[in-house]
């Protein structure tokens, strides 16, 4: 099988700022990536650009051996780092919304995990609070049977507990052919359930290793390799 | 209930010396059947493909077999699991004694306080 997602030389240009310059990079399947860098790194100018909502300057990019369009939204399961769904919207609606949209969708899968957390289908998004939206889209977003997960910041707003609650999701869900690309700030929370992690710095890709790897080769956790690397 | 994992070494060996741990105490007897990839990893809350490699490396010391529809299970050979106990015995006593260095302690002042702590206990428990 081809690998799930590959760059080449890729870049995104705004006037004389280079958000991505030259990034060349492939995904096998079946991996947890971690896509890591401080603020303004290109995370998530890069995941944009796999999900087609922005288009390269130069160099090109292949999901599934697929220009970003139709075909590779089909098979991307994607969380963006903000709402993205209506305030006015109720649960329910939302759910109805994915099972419209997306073949892959599992709402046996979604309504047990809402059952868990006990969140209820009647609760319009503009009545439930920061974290329990975010807990919402991640469940929705992992209850599709997609070859590459993209989530942009799926833990940021939520307490420790539940912080476990979604890992345990996203390690429960996915399944050994999908990859799940995991962009974060949040490394020690996250690093344990990575095989894979991707430094960008200002554009640049920086490091691109195992994190067994990094432990072996540094003596230290990603957490602190990422300190290092990017001490102000 | 995540594993008690360290930040500065590799997950697998960690993983590994787990389950050697949970094996030489008695969690798993010899011969028993270990949960599959998937549960361990979620009981662990690691990736399963780090706890694939954690077993598979289990595997290729002999420590595990598996077989090929039922599952992984624990090697049936005693000596290969007394050797086990030894070995992490012996890894303990090195590291101990390396930290009581560290602290200025001789070999044998180190001894002498082990003795003395053995009895200190025993006459704990006698009064």
């Amino acid at each position: 099988m081809n690998s799930i997602l590959e760059c080449q030389r890729l870049t995104k240009r705004y006037g004389n700022y280079f958000a991505l310059s030259d990034l060349t990079l492939t995904l096998e399947r079946g991996q947890i990536v971690g896509l890591l860098g401080p603020n303004g790194s290109g995370k998530t100018t890069l995941i944009k650009l796999i999900n087609g909502l922005l288009v390269p300057s130069d160099g090109h990019l292949a999901v599934n051996g697929c220009a970003p369009g139709v075909e590779t939204k089909k098979i991307i399961s994607y969380l963006p780092d903000q709402d993205c769904l209506g305030n006015q919207m109720r649960v329910k609606d939302a759910l109805k919304l994915y099972v419209d949209f997306y073949k892959d969708f599992s709402l046996e899968r979604a309504e047990n995990m809402l059952d868990v957390l006990e969140i209820d289908r009647h609760s319009r998004f503009s009545a439930l609070s920061k974290g329990t939206k975010e807990k919402v889209q991640l469940i929705l977003v992992m209850s599709r049977d997609a070859q590459l997960y993209v989530l942009d910041e799926p833990i940021g707003g939520v307490d420790p507990a539940a912080r476990d609650y979604i890992l345990q999701t996203i390690l429960t869900n996915y399944n050994e052919n999908a990859t799940v690309l995991i962009s974060t700030h949040l490394i020690s929370d996250i690093e344990s359930v990575l095989d894979h992690v991707l430094f960008l710095k200002a554009g640049h890709l920086v490091l691109n290793e195992s994190v067994d790897e990094i432990r072996t080769k540094y003596g230290k956790s990603v957490d602190s390799l990422f300190r290092e690397v990017f001490r102000c | 209930m995540p594993w008690d994992l360290d930040n500065e070494r590799p997950i697998y060996l960690q993983l590994m010396e787990r389950i050697q741990q949970d094996i030489v105490s008695g969690v798993y007897k010899p011969g028993d059947k270990i949960p599959s990839v998937r549960d361990l990893a979620l009981d662990a809350a690691v990736n399963p493909n780090t706890m694939q490699k954690a077993l598979s490396e289990l595997e290729r010391s002999g420590l595990l077999y598996s077989q090929r529809t039922s599952g992984r299970f624990i090697t049936e050979d005693t000596e290969m699991l007394k050797n086990l106990k030894r070995d992490l015995a012996a890894e303990h006593i090195r590291n101990f004694f390396q930290k009581m260095r560290q602290l200025g302690f001789s070999d044998e002042e180190t001894l002498k306080i082990i003795q003395e702590t053995i009895k200190g206990e025993n006459h704990e428990f006698n009064t």
